[in-house]
């Protein structure tokens, strides 16, 4: 058996036995990363937690300052860029790549929507005062230290925003990838971790959206 | 190892998936304004759950996939929920423990007990 293959196809590194084992290591290892990637976020919902449990009261009439409307907005259009680049990966698995370009940019085109609603939310919390820690001077909230929500507010959408930033780059990425014809319906795994990454960034925010913007 | 597993999920889970998200996020917003007392935290937990599984079990494929992504993506949950409630009845039962802070209870310990 010393003769396995001696044509492999070119995407495929010469330390994997075959494209199947390529592939299933790539999601591994990306799982992994979005392990911890849940877990760093996960220090900050444990201290949403305590600071919660902590200020009840402040907690519920400092999240009124939020725009509900805006952040519902933001949510429809992370889920619908979610199913955008679900469908991108599924057209590549038909090898239709011009549907694939067209959930790409679609994706892309929603993921700048997103950071501009959210450029507007912080822009009106900026000049308000509304700011982390020391930087803040609103003195609307009525709730002791007031000043722990924004906080908590800034350093979450924050964290999350620079995540939507690095999903831009990685979804541009792919899509030029796509357009100079490097993906086929035998390879595309760059695409498939680039989605998996896209979706947990979704799933984030489906956590951030209720607990910052709907405090019953 | 067969050469091919890959699951083509058919357009039509797609679209049903993501109308049930934007369903339920409508639900979630709806319900935040019915004033439930402590179960609105808990109401808006569980929705925020569900969605955060559909995304996973089919955007992201866990449903189809090599079942060893679902023991990674527990994994994180799991130590996650360690965290979270550990650190909650910490921080909230803070207050029943201070006041015993006066009473030396180290006296007890068996560490003391030596000499």
């Amino acid at each position: 058996m010393t003769e396995i293959s001696t044509t492999h196809p070119e995407h495929l590194q010469h330390h994997f036995v075959d494209e199947e084992q390529q592939r299933e290591s790539a999601k591994m290892g990306m799982w992994i990363f979005l392990l911890t990637e849940i877990l760093l976020f996960g220090g900050l919902f444990v201290a949403y937690g305590i600071y919660r449990a902590w200020y009840p009261e402040m907690f519920y009439n400092a999240h009124k300052f939020l725009d509900v409307t805006l952040g519902t907005v933001n949510t429809i259009v992370l889920i619908t860029s979610s199913l955008t680049m679900a469908l991108a990966i599924r057209m590549m698995q038909v090898n239709k790549k011009g549907l694939t370009v067209i959930n790409l940019i679609l994706t892309l085109a929603f993921a700048f929507a997103f950071l501009v609603i959210k450029y507007f939310e912080y822009s009106h919390k900026i000049e308000l005062g509304q700011l982390p820690g020391n930087l803040y001077t609103f003195t609307g909230v009525e709730g002791t230290n007031p000043h722990i929500f924004f906080s908590i507010y800034f350093m979450m959408t924050g964290l999350h925003g620079i995540h939507v930033l690095i999903g831009i780059l990685a979804i541009a990425w792919i899509l030029k990838r796509t357009l100079k014809n490097e993906f086929s319906n035998n390879y595309y795994t760059p695409i498939e971790m680039t989605g998996l990454y896209w979706h947990l960034v979704d799933m984030i925010w489906i956590f951030l959206f209720p607990l910052l913007y709907l405090i019953g | 190892m067969d050469g091919h597993k890959v699951h083509i999920t058919p357009i039509k889970t797609y679209l049903a998936v993501a109308t049930l998200l934007l369903v339920l996020t409508i639900v979630t917003v709806a319900v935040s304004f019915v004033n439930l007392g402590p179960f609105n935290v808990t109401v808006a937990l569980a929705i925020a759950s569900l969605k955060a599984l559909l995304v996973a079990f089919f955007f992201m494929h866990l449903f189809y996939d090599n079942k060893l992504y679902l023991v990674i993506f527990s994994m994180a949950l799991i130590f996650l929920t360690i965290f979270l409630t550990f650190t909650m009845f910490d921080t909230t039962t803070r207050g029943s423990i201070e006041k015993d802070k006066a009473v030396p209870i180290n006296k007890e310990a068996t560490i003391y007990q030596q000499k």
